[in-house]
């Protein structure tokens, strides 16, 4: 027992860094990245190819000033970015890296990370109760909302994988997964379920939600700048602000490993046991999947306007919702028949 | 997603945008009164930045106020130097010489171009998308280097003089002109692809921001918002001025009136400017810039003057009236974006709030053109 919670606190202790290091250099990737597509080199000037930016960035926002505007309800105010913050990085405890690599793997992992996002989309509505500005209200009625239905087709898609697996843990979907790429839950053809031609578009829909889920453009509804001025953290300054953003980084990356884990294989090798690489099954690879997925988010945001409120729920509760339970069934149907 | 709302006056909330909001571009001040996320009822609220343009030509001198003319619309400042100059040259009956009216055709046109990529970056980026930005300010960059080259500054120009033109283009001028236009025809192209057919942006412009033929005249609308309306009037072609009649262009107009309409116009302006450009470059004529005989003393006859022109945003109108001193009496700006904003207090009720701003960033407005 003890063993058990001396690991629980050094994952959490490297989660945190995990989590601290990735949300830091993932900015700097993201503003890399944004200039590689709008022709420009992106940040120089600290360091060889502004490597010393997130550190700097870090420094300046630790010792600016936490500003709270008057007759802000303060305990609700300073609580919302820690409740941003906090629940990404428990997430961190049960996603297995590797076959050995993980903090501690629950038996209902993939409840565990669906109920701690719930609590992240809980800090956007706090934040934008808490800040007494119409802008953040809006914002966090929005992102809320937006929460709640993207939610439901990410959960059902999810169970989608679950039946097939036959387990909540997530280690062990990702042992179903092993032994080569045409094993991922992303193809029709499953050994388990014979052939479900929906699997692909599961896999787009739980891209998707992710998407949704981490309120990334083009569903930035929530801090959507042109109309929102910044939403939820409008009022924020300092770490506080700062929390938001690495929560924000923190749920990209988490959505990366849901996605990986569920339809990617997660850290088997692409081709297997075939013996062309010395390491078939490492954290490598799964680090690979993830910042492979993080770069399409990252293409992503840099190339699409945003979508409105009512074009994203819409999306969800006509198309993603009816399309994903309609796999689901399809999928039950095939279980009891192969 | 525009039906009319009917609901209790104490539901609502009031939302100011502006005078400093990303939306407004400037310090423009929209008080909305909302309906949840529905707009019940807008009133604008302008002159965060009057500055008595007005007033200033009534103290000035005449080629004392040309420099004002760089301060209203600073983004196509070479239409209002055009549309100041040809009122004072109409008053005091200075003609122009031929090498001078083409040249002021070429800058006001490349000055357009300019004025348009400005709006459309800043628009996409009202609709979230931030790239486009990034490479309309590129493109926009080698036009401000090639005005820079002939008219000393690179946003609030003083180009023109009456009847002629502070300096004479040169040979790397018309060289980088022409090869701006064989590499600017292409990014249209890549424009076309990239934003103009991208589903996000359809769905988000197509039908929303309705404005009709009737809107547009009660409100005296002009410019690519009248023409997205489906009415065809261009000041270059109905009332034409300078060397226009000599160039072949198309006015493009739409008659759908959503925000769809109104960007396609600006898309299809840039098209048709370069084709003047292009054109106006073949036919310079050789000659001086100035005119051989001008008065020393700018002292217009008395009398009551107009002269209009087409600026990037419309129907840029300026009324001089003179009792013959060395100052008018008094100087009338009718600046396109002052009514083209009015619309929208009518037009955007019972609209979502994140339509209403991609309806007014379709407007293409300028604050210190409207506040003057």
């Amino acid at each position: 027992m003890s063993l058990t919670l001396f690991n629980v606190v050094l994952a959490v202790i490297i989660a945190i860094s995990f989590v601290g290091l990735n949300a830091a250099y993932l900015v700097w990737c993201e503003r890399k990245g944004a200039g590689l597509f709008q022709r420009r080199p992106g940040p120089m000037e600290n360091g060889p190819w502004g490597l010393l930016q997130p550190p700097v960035d870090g420094v300046k926002l630790m010792t600016k000033q936490l500003l709270i505007p008057g007759g802000v309800d303060k305990a609700i105010f300073m609580v919302a970015p820690v409740l941003a913050m906090f629940p990404a990085l428990i997430s961190f405890v049960t996603i297995p890296f590797s076959e050995n690599i993980v903090a501690h793997p629950i038996d209902v992992g993939v409840l565990m990370i669906f109920a701690f996002a719930a609590l992240g989309g809980m800090s956007l509505l706090v934040a934008g109760w808490g800040s007494r500005n119409k802008y953040s209200m809006i914002s966090s009625v929005r992102a809320v909302s937006q929460t709640v239905a993207y939610e439901i087709p990410l959960m059902i898609t999810t169970i989608t994988v679950v039946m097939i697996s036959g387990s909540l843990n997530l280690g062990d979907i990702v042992q179903t997964q092993l032994g080569g790429f045409w094993h991922w839950n992303i193809w029709p053809l499953q050994k388990q379920v014979g052939f479900n031609l929906l699997m692909p578009f599961s896999f787009l829909i739980l891209f998707v939600c992710s998407v949704a889920e981490t309120n990334r453009a083009p569903f930035d509804l929530g801090e959507a700048e042109s109309e929102l001025v910044a939403g939820f953290h409008t009022e924020y300054s300092s770490m506080g602000f700062g929390l938001f953003f690495m929560g924000e980084y923190a749920n990209i990356v988490i959505g990366a490993c849901l996605t990986v884990i569920l339809f990617l294989g997660g850290w088997a090798c692409p081709v297997g046991d075939l013996g062309f690489f010395p390491f078939t099954h490492h954290v490598g690879w799964f680090l690979l999947k993830i910042y492979l997925i993080i770069f399409v988010f990252i293409w992503i945001r840099w190339t699409f306007p945003r979508t409105t409120i009512y074009g994203l729920l819409n999306l969800s509760w006509k198309y993603l919702i009816p399309i994903s339970l309609f796999n689901l069934l399809l999928t039950a149907g095939l279980l009891k028949v192969f | 997603m525009t039906e009319p709302i009917t609901l209790q006056q104490d539901e609502t909330f009031v939302l100011n945008v502006g005078p400093q909001h990303p939306a407004t571009h400037g310090v423009l001040r929209v008080k909305m009164t909302m309906d949840g996320e529905y707009i019940y009822n807008a009133e604008t609220v302008l002159g965060y930045i009057h500055r008595m343009h007005e007033k200033m030509a009534e103290n000035r001198t005449y080629p004392q106020y040309m420099p004002n003319m760089g301060r209203l619309d600073y983004l196509s400042a070479m239409s209002f130097n055009h549309g100041y100059a040809l009122v004072v040259e109409r008053a005091c009956n200075i003609e122009v010489p031929e090498r001078a009216e083409y040249i002021r055709v070429i800058t006001v046109e490349l000055n357009r171009i300019a004025s348009h990529l400005v709006w459309l970056g800043a628009y996409v980026l009202d609709l979230g998308g931030f790239t486009p930005l990034m490479y309309c300010f590129d493109d926009r960059e080698q036009i401000l280097d090639l005005l820079e080259a002939v008219t000393g500054s690179r946003l609030t120009y003083c180009y023109f003089r009456f009847g002629g033109l502070y300096n004479d283009i040169d040979d790397d001028f018309i060289t980088g002109t022409r090869a701006f236009i064989t590499h600017f025809r292409k990014e249209l192209k890549m424009y076309a692809k990239l934003v103009t057919g991208n589903v996000i942006l359809m769905k988000r412009l197509k039908g929303h921001g309705p404005v009709d033929q009737n809107m547009c005249q009660r409100y005296g609308a002009t410019g690519p918002v009248a023409r997205g309306s489906g009415i065809n009037y261009d000041v270059r072609r109905n009332e034409p001025y300078s060397v226009y009649p000599d160039f072949d262009f198309e006015v493009p107009v739409f008659t759908e009136g959503d925000s769809y309409a109104r960007y396609l116009v600006r898309m299809e302006e840039m098209e048709q400017s370069l084709r003047i450009i292009e054109q106006a470059l073949d036919k310079l004529p050789d000659g001086p810039i100035n005119p051989k005989k001008k008065p020393k003393l700018i002292k217009p006859p008395p009398g009551d003057y107009f002269a209009a022109v087409e600026t990037a945003r419309g129907n840029f109108g300026i009324r001089m009236v003179s009792d013959g001193g060395k100052n008018a009496y008094r100087m009338k700006l009718r600046s396109p974006t002052y009514s083209n904003m009015h619309l929208f207090d009518e037009a955007c009720r019972g609209m979502l709030i994140a339509d209403a701003l991609a309806f007014m960033g379709s407007l293409d407005l300028v604050i210190p053109e409207m506040d003057r």
